[in-house]
């Protein structure tokens, strides 16, 4: 049953407008190190899915990696994770582990910096 | 795959050097083969120093300034290869060396003389092949043609190397688009990396680099300070001042990476592209409505790209192809240093 004029789908409809891909260009998660003074750094983590507690995962990322951290507020990128130290890499492996961690796809996270 | 080939032929003397050393017991075995065999051998000899000398020349030139630093995109993924190849191209040596098949042994040539008296009964016999293939080896002991070994592949096994690099012979003389392009690695100078003061970096030769890769130095500068969350100036002699230090090896990084988002064609991986801007968007918008790729009146929500900013548009000049290429944005900035600036 493959009558092309029967298909809700809308062939006017704007191509960057399918669903999956609009929602993984918002979906993406941003994983960015900013120098500080000297050799100091900070990991922000922007974009973690909204079903997440974000509380709860600073905790466990804060005991895993040994660092500080926070959760900023920010106007445009709602809540983004911060910590001190380049965690780049600890983060992203955090992110996608299947165990113990969120078990995100690779594919959302988009690591930045040098 | 080239490198594979780069790696093999330089190995050649020493194979050279192994196979007389086990050349003595290996005559026995190449013995049974008969004529056949010594006669492929020479072929493929020859064969071996016409096709591949001229690639070798081109690319072993190449190869190790890469390694010296200049920044060479495909360098990352030949390396594995290279090594590989390093270890596997001897191993096959040994292998071929020990099996006597290996055609590109010098030394058997030399035995083929002394062996000539055992010989002398079946050369004779098969006589007429041998002018056949004697020929076909002097005119070209290409494989492309068939002759030679490629002709005997029943009875002499061919090493896996030649194989190989008649397949890459193939592949290249078939197709020279491959050739051009896809080996050839893209090259730009390494960056310049000076130390201004303590806390900022100068980026010497962003001026050289952009001019290599064909983009503006604004779009390079604005991609590195929202990758690198720094901010910076351009300086009275074009170079980029950047907040932060910053190491050699990082901007190459960053550079690599700018490559591969806004440089390289996705299609062809060809770095020949240019980057448009989403500027002709109001004409652009109407000419899909006018020839129905947008309904005449879509709803507001449906232009969002139009007040969202347009993506912009690589386009391929070696393969004509087009794509959209993410927009430079900055993300969450952290603050650093001071609190008062915040308040």
């Amino acid at each position: 049953m493959s009558i092309e004029n029967l298909k809700s789908y809308d062939p006017f409809a704007e191509a960057d407008e399918t669903p999956g891909e609009s929602k993984q260009a918002q979906n993406y998660i941003h994983i960015r190190i900013q120098q500080r003074n000297g050799r100091k750094t900070l990991t922000t983590v922007q974009g973690l899915p909204k079903k997440f507690d974000r509380k709860k995962i600073l905790k466990v990322i804060k005991k895993k990696f040994a660092c500080n951290g926070t959760i900023v507020n920010d106007s445009e990128m709602g809540e983004v994770i911060q910590l001190q130290g380049d965690q780049r890499n600890d983060v992203q492996q955090f992110l996608v582990d299947k165990e113990e961690g969120l078990e995100l796809d690779p594919k959302t996270i988009k690591v930045h910096g040098f | 795959m080239d490198a594979a080939e780069t790696e093999a032929r330089p190995s050649l003397p020493d194979r050279k050097q192994r196979k007389s050393v086990v050349f003595s017991s290996e005559a026995i075995v190449v013995q049974p083969d008969g004529q056949v065999t010594m006669s492929s051998t020479e072929e493929n000899k020859e064969a071996t120093a016409i096709s591949h000398s001229t690639p070798a020349e081109e690319e072993e030139p190449t190869t190790p300034p890469e390694d010296e630093g200049a920044l060479d995109l495909g360098k990352k993924k030949k390396k594995k290869p290279k090594k590989e190849a390093a270890e596997d191209g001897e191993a096959p040596a040994e292998e071929a060396a020990a099996d006597g098949i290996d055609p590109t042994l010098k030394k058997k040539k030399k035995k083929k003389p002394k062996t000539d008296d055992e010989f002398a009964a079946r050369l004779a016999a098969l006589d007429l092949d041998k002018e056949g293939e004697e020929k076909s080896d002097e005119q070209a002991g290409d494989s492309e043609k068939g002759t030679g070994i490629w002709q005997h592949d029943q009875t002499t096994p061919i090493t896996y190397n030649l194989l190989l690099g008649r397949f890459f012979d193939l592949l290249a003389e078939k197709n020279p688009d491959h050739a051009s392009t896809g080996s050839r690695s893209y090259k730009i100078p390494p960056p310049q990396c000076l130390r201004e003061g303590n806390k900022k970096t100068i980026f010497a030769n962003i001026e050289d680099i952009t001019k290599r890769m064909k983009r503006s130095s604004e779009h390079v500068t604005a991609y590195l300070f929202t990758e690198l969350g720094t901010t910076g100036s351009v300086d009275g002699s074009k170079r980029l001042v950047i907040k932060g230090r910053f190491q050699q090896k990082q901007l190459e990084s960053m550079l690599r990476k700018y490559i591969i988002e806004y440089v390289t064609c996705r299609t062809c991986k060809s770095p020949d592209t240019t980057l448009e801007k989403g500027e002709n968007r109001l004409s652009h918008v109407f000419s899909r409505r006018i020839f129905g790729f947008l309904p005449v009146h879509s709803p507001p929500n449906k232009m969002n790209w139009l007040t969202k900013g347009f993506p912009d548009f690589m386009t391929c000049n070696s393969c004509g192809s087009r794509r959209s290429v993410t927009a430079i944005k900055s993300g969450f900035t952290a603050q650093v240093g001071k609190r008062k600036k915040m308040q």
